[in-house]
């Protein structure tokens, strides 16, 4: 599936912004640097609904917004809901003749913690019945706005303040549950992964997901230097390295076919260029402690799991 | 009285709610079935389905989800209805108060059903009693017919631009909601008339601009913000101001209502039974006031000065309504179907006796506790309560203050 969009980066530049500068987030906050990219990817007007998290805490302090488009919170684990509820309004309204615009795209913003966990009812429903809407995951891999906790998101033993690194059990016992996988086996039209690092891909993907006729699913994966414990100018260099190191892999499902996108392609036509996990793992402070003596395992037993998926993806997307 | 022509058809509660929500041209419904209200929900599919009506259908996954669609679509403009009872409602409570703080005015039916544990399906009022604080209208109806009318009029009041609050309308389960009954229903266009499109009222964007309350890309509005210590209580603020405007409002459009149904139910907050010369009386809320009637008059006949006063609209609280209602009655039984664990009775008691404080003179009020998990309240026991308000009375001693009736001990 290929979007009709064309755009030189000067269009980007001079394309209006729908989140306008002066929101409270963090200095080097990812989330904020991909809602601003995927916003560009409009296509026309959009309602926004944002899952209570960071982003939307810090867009919206009364009396100020960020917002240029219409906008809606109503609470944590129910986005997916106000997604639907907007999108079958404007369907009936527009029959009803009681609204102007032609077609008003809908998008649903929320992070880890409102998809993977307490947000994933609400999402699954949305998606089995088939709402025109595209859910944006911003996945900064912890419930960061109430100080670190660990979500369904979180990587393998990282350090949370919910998963601490103690002398026992070394950061978070479980791995990441494979959202978007779960987003594909709901049959949905479009599901793909993203990352700011790559926004070209990022933004196409948002594209995408508007353009399609019913629910598109897109994790953007979304580093927070809070949480992750790395230096503010950083963030877009842990997008990059995520990829580069196979543990965020980019790829697109359109009808439930898998493919690599062109960042994570050239890694599996030239897998030398696959940097090692360590690499990633190193220059988080999350991650620090895996590097005593002790743990050292566990950076291989990481290096493992992340090969193993890897090569599944391969499969899954024809390239083995 | 200029009512307009009208149809008799045998509903129950639930179809008659359904009926009337049919009437109102309601544009998007989200529900999640629950017993005792699914004949609501399935009666409307069939609407939607036999195309009977523009309405769009999300048959959402929770009630949780459900109460969520209805806000999200009234904010984008439309009129919304859903449907819950018990474990449904209480699984709606977040987004109850976020509705109402979000000024969202969704109309919902609540079959009232006991809460879990053991779960139980019929008719007590913990559901809808413990949300009472959540901002949202409440009315709760004594038979289906009154549930078909008062749906009618909750898009009225919900949608009333000085209102704009949730309304809940209340029937018991089953009591009500699966019992056959000859509902008077007006014709379409006499309800299209009275509720009209919804209108949507304009506020105050961010830049000073006058806009319309909605999610409308022409004027782009923020709803659901975060408002910390220095604007979330002028947000609560407006609400109860809300509230109090809903009295006059809900009165209002009672007698409009009335003016083309020829029905009325007391001045549409609260609704006495030959209380004028009453010396004794009881307060209840929902179908048991029916009951109630027949032993009135059967006491009545009797030469006992026996009265009612069933309470219609229990948020906004009727307080003057009430104070007056009762001014001559010399002892009271306040009928509680549902408790507060650990407090001394039942909500309805709570807050009628709070209100006697500020009477000339206090009656003597007691509390029973009754009919929970559908534990039926027969004419019997009716009696036996007035007859310990005659005794009362006359004593002017109080032995038990709160009593549970029906029930083994």
């Amino acid at each position: 599936m290929d979007s009709t969009w064309k755009f030189t980066t000067k269009d980007i530049a001079e394309k209006a912004d729908l989140l306008m500068p002066g929101h409270r987030a963090c200095a080097g906050c990812g989330p904020a640097v991909a809602y601003r990219q995927i916003l560009k990817a409009a296509r026309g007007p959009i309602i926004a609904t944002n899952a209570t998290g960071c982003m939307e805490v810090v867009t919206t302090i009364y009396p100020y917004t960020s917002w240029k488009i219409p906008y809606i919170h109503t609470a944590f684990e129910n986005v997916a809901a106000n997604a639907a509820g907007i999108e079958t309004a404007l369907k009936v309204l527009k029959r009803k003749n009681r609204i102007k615009h032609d077609s008003i795209d809908v998008i649903a913003f929320a992070g880890d913690g409102g998809t993977y966990d307490i947000g994933i009812q609400a999402l699954s429903g949305a998606a089995e019945r088939g709402h025109n809407f595209l859910y944006v995951l911003y996945d900064n891999e912890a419930y960061m706005n109430t100080g670190i906790q660990r979500s369904g998101g979180t990587p393998y033993c990282a350090w949370t303040t919910t998963s601490p690194a103690g002398r026992v059990i070394p950061g978070k016992p479980e791995f990441k549950k494979p959202i978007s996988d779960i987003m594909v086996a709901h049959s949905i039209p479009y599901v793909a992964t993203g990352s700011l690092a790559y926004w070209r891909d990022l933004m196409i993907k948002a594209r995408k997901g508007l353009e399609v006729e019913g629910p598109a699913f897109l994790h953007a994966l979304a580093p927070c230097p809070r949480g992750w414990r790395y230096d503010t100018s950083k963030t877009v260099e842990m997008a990059r390295l995520a990829v580069e190191t196979c543990v965020f892999p980019l790829w697109e499902a359109v009808d439930s076919e898998y493919s690599l996108s062109a960042p994570s392609k050239v890694i599996a036509l030239k897998p030398e260029r696959k940097k090692p996990v360590k690499e990633y793992l190193k220059s988080q402070g999350r991650f620090r402690h895996l590097f005593t003596p002790e743990n050292e395992h566990i950076t291989d037993e990481i290096q493992e799991v992340v090969d193993k998926h890897w090569k599944l993806l391969l499969k899954k997307c024809g390239m083995s | 009285m200029t009512s307009t022509k009208q149809e008799i058809r045998a509903l129950n509660g639930d179809e008659a709610v359904a009926y009337a929500a049919k009437q109102c041209d309601v544009d998007v419904v989200a529900a999640y079935p629950i017993t005792p209200q699914t004949i609501i929900v399935e009666r409307f599919s069939e609407y939607v389905h036999n195309g009977e009506v523009d309405t769009e259908f999300i048959c959402v996954e929770s009630e949780h989800s459900a109460l969520t669609a209805c806000l999200a679509a009234a904010a984008t403009g439309a009129r919304t209805f859903t449907a819950s009872a018990s474990a449904g409602l209480a699984l709606m409570h977040e987004i109850l108060y976020v509705t109402s703080g979000c000024r969202a005015p969704v109309v919902m039916a609540i079959a009232n059903r006991a809460l879990s544990a053991p779960i139980n399906i019929h008719c007590d009022h913990a559901d809808s009693m413990v949300e009472r604080d959540a901002s949202w209208i409440q009315i709760y109806v004594e038979n289906s017919q009154e549930a078909y009318d008062s749906i009618i009029q909750a898009f009225k009041i919900a949608e009333h631009p000085d209102v704009l609050l949730p309304t809940m309308v209340m029937l018991d389960a089953f009591y009500l909601s699966h019992t056959l009954e000859s509902v008077n229903v007006l014709a379409d266009e006499a309800v299209r008339r009275f509720v009209g499109t919804r209108k949507i009222p304009l506020v105050t964007n961010h830049e000073g601009r006058l806009v319309p309350f909605k999610l409308d890309p022409e004027n782009p509005i923020t709803i659901g913000p975060l408002a910390l210590h220095d604007y979330y209580f002028e947000h609560k603020r407006q609400q109860e101001a809300a509230m109090q405007s809903a009295l006059q409002k809900i009165k209002e459009i009672h007698n409009e209502y009335e003016e083309i149904s020829g029905r009325k139910y007391g001045n549409g907050l609260i609704d006495p039974y030959r209380l004028e010369d009453a010396e004794i009386a009881s307060i209840c809320i929902g179908s048991t006031a029916g009951t109630t009637k027949v032993v009135v008059d059967q006491l009545r006949a009797k030469g006992v000065k026996a009265g009612l006063l069933r309470l219609r609209t229990y948020r906004p609280f009727p307080s003057q309504d009430i104070i007056q209602a009762l001014e001559n009655v010399e002892a009271i039984a306040v009928m509680d179907r549902s408790h507060s664990f650990g407090a001394k009775g039942g909500p309805i008691f709570h807050e009628v006796r709070h209100l006697l404080y500020d009477a000339q003179t206090r009656p003597q009020i007691v509390d029973y506790v009754y009919g929970l998990g559908g534990r039926d309240m027969s004419p019997t026991l009716i009696h036996e309560i007035y007859r310990d308000l005659e005794r009362i009375a006359t004593t002017k001693q109080i032995k038990t203050p709160v009593q549970f009736i029906g029930v083994r001990d």
